[in-house]
């Protein structure tokens, strides 16, 4: 199941010129790109891993491809998305985020569900990959 | 139509080189290098190389020859004060102009900026600057520092090879100027052949003549609103062969020193002269005097002065 979340989600996978163009568009208003992956697909899961600190003081979007490169060379086999954050006043919140790679098989996930006290039922989706622990799986 | 049938059509066709060089904007970046810097000869030429590479290139484009971005990685050379720096900075905007570098920012910065001071501080500090520099110039200030031969484990050399792993795979995002006194970095090359090679442009800048030192001494002034009474050229232009005699001599920024403690004088002057009222003539130009107390007008040619200079 192909995960969607965050901006152009409804679109095929950004290309590295689409991503590019996004980023310079980011850092021509001044917004802090930053850089996060996860093996843990669970749309609540808000706690990514950063790679790095939010790139502040860069001008061109090749500096931001530059980390995103040597992020894939890591963790190519995880889910990496990338945020800008905009500090200026009345926003200081992420502007945009998208998911710029993703593991080659994603296996989707369970609904589980769990009679309550009467007739209520309670409801779980949980990640295939979360049953193996963290760093094997998506290997 | 394919690429070859449009190539083939256009053999016919002629491109007016002159419109191409009107229409791209390079003229005025000639121009006002020419007109703002003084001498240079070599950095001139080799700019206006650059220059007419990238219209003959954008022309082969326009009949569909493959064109390359040529490396543009420079070594500057040269003399204390023959303008190694004021010429980088002016470079990103150059390359900016001729549509070589996408932003046109310049980031200078020495060793300090690049080595770390412990294990693995090295590499995440040396492409945080080159992160930083993508997309513009950047300019490494007395780069043989990088290198100390006398210690191996000097990680320096750790800083170089990712230099020299960007500078080889991203030409075409920046452009790495190294520049410091030639001697040493004859021996910087000479211990890192991976560089020299990398490095397309070794410019070397020549000393200046006193004529060209005299037009930058000028030309400073200018920049801060003085003038030179016609004494006061005269005593500037003995200056500058007396000076060129004494030891530490750093051209450019021998004259900027001394036409500082010029103005110094100048002030001094003005303000022990106990006139109240000051018009802007005086405020404005500087006299003979203020030169002529230079301490090199009172030493014996060729003799050893600690300090600073006169």
């Amino acid at each position: 199941m192909r995960i969607t979340q965050g901006c152009f989600s409804f679109l095929p996978d950004l290309t590295d010129d689409q991503i590019l163009t996004q980023v310079q568009y980011c850092l021509d208003h001044g917004w802090a790109v930053n850089l996060e992956f996860t093996d843990d697909p669970h749309p609540r899961n808000t706690y990514w891993e950063m790679w790095g600190l939010p790139m502040f003081d860069i001008q061109d979007a090749k500096g931001v491809l530059f980390e995103l490169e040597a992020c894939r060379k890591i963790y190519g086999d995880r889910y990496i998305r990338l945020s800008a954050f905009d500090s200026s006043h009345g926003w200081e919140s992420v502007r945009i985020s998208f998911i710029v790679n993703r593991p080659n098989n994603e296996e989707g996930f369970r609904l589980d569900r769990a009679e309550a006290q009467g007739r209520v039922q309670r409801y779980a989706t949980r990640a295939y990959a979360t049953d193996q622990p963290e760093g094997q799986r998506y290997t | 139509m394919s690429e070859v049938g449009e190539a083939r059509a256009a053999t016919t066709e002629r491109i007016d080189l002159a419109a191409e060089f009107a229409q791209s904007g390079v003229g005025p970046v000639l121009e006002q290098l020419d007109a703002e810097l003084v001498g240079l000869a070599p950095v001139k030429s080799r700019i206006r190389e650059i220059a007419a590479l990238l219209l003959v290139d954008r022309v082969r484009a326009k009949f569909g020859l493959t064109s390359q971005a040529p490396t543009l990685h420079m070594s500057f050379t040269g003399n204390p004060g023959t303008g190694k720096t004021t010429v980088a900075a002016r470079m990103a905007e150059i390359l900016h102009n001729l549509g070589y570098v996408r932003r046109g920012h310049l980031v200078a910065v020495t060793r300090d900026d690049l080595v770390g001071q412990y294990i693995g501080h090295t590499a995440p500090k040396t492409k945080e600057v080159l992160k930083k520099a993508m997309g513009g110039v950047l300019f490494i200030d007395e780069a043989y520092y990088l290198y100390r031969q006398e210690n191996e484990r000097d990680y320096g050399q750790e800083s170089i090879e990712i230099l020299l792993q960007v500078m080889e795979n991203n030409r075409d995002d920046l452009v790495v100027i190294l520049a410091g006194y030639a001697d040493k970095m004859d021996r910087f090359f000479r211990s890192n052949p991976g560089f020299r090679s990398r490095v397309a442009h070794h410019i070397d800048f020549p000393d200046y003549s006193d004529a060209d030192l005299f037009a930058i001494g000028e030309k400073m002034l200018a920049g801060l609103n003085y003038r030179l009474s016609d004494g006061a050229r005269l005593a500037l232009m003995d200056y500058i062969p007396k000076r060129r005699d004494q030891p530490l001599f750093a051209n450019a920024r021998s004259i900027r020193n001394a036409l500082d403690r010029a103005r110094l004088r100048h002030a001094n002057r003005l303000f022990t002269s106990g006139d109240s009222a000051i018009a802007l003539e005086r405020l404005t130009t500087i006299e003979e005097a203020d030169i002529r107390a230079s301490r090199v007008f009172a030493l014996p040619p060729g003799r050893w002065t600690t300090g600073p200079g006169p």
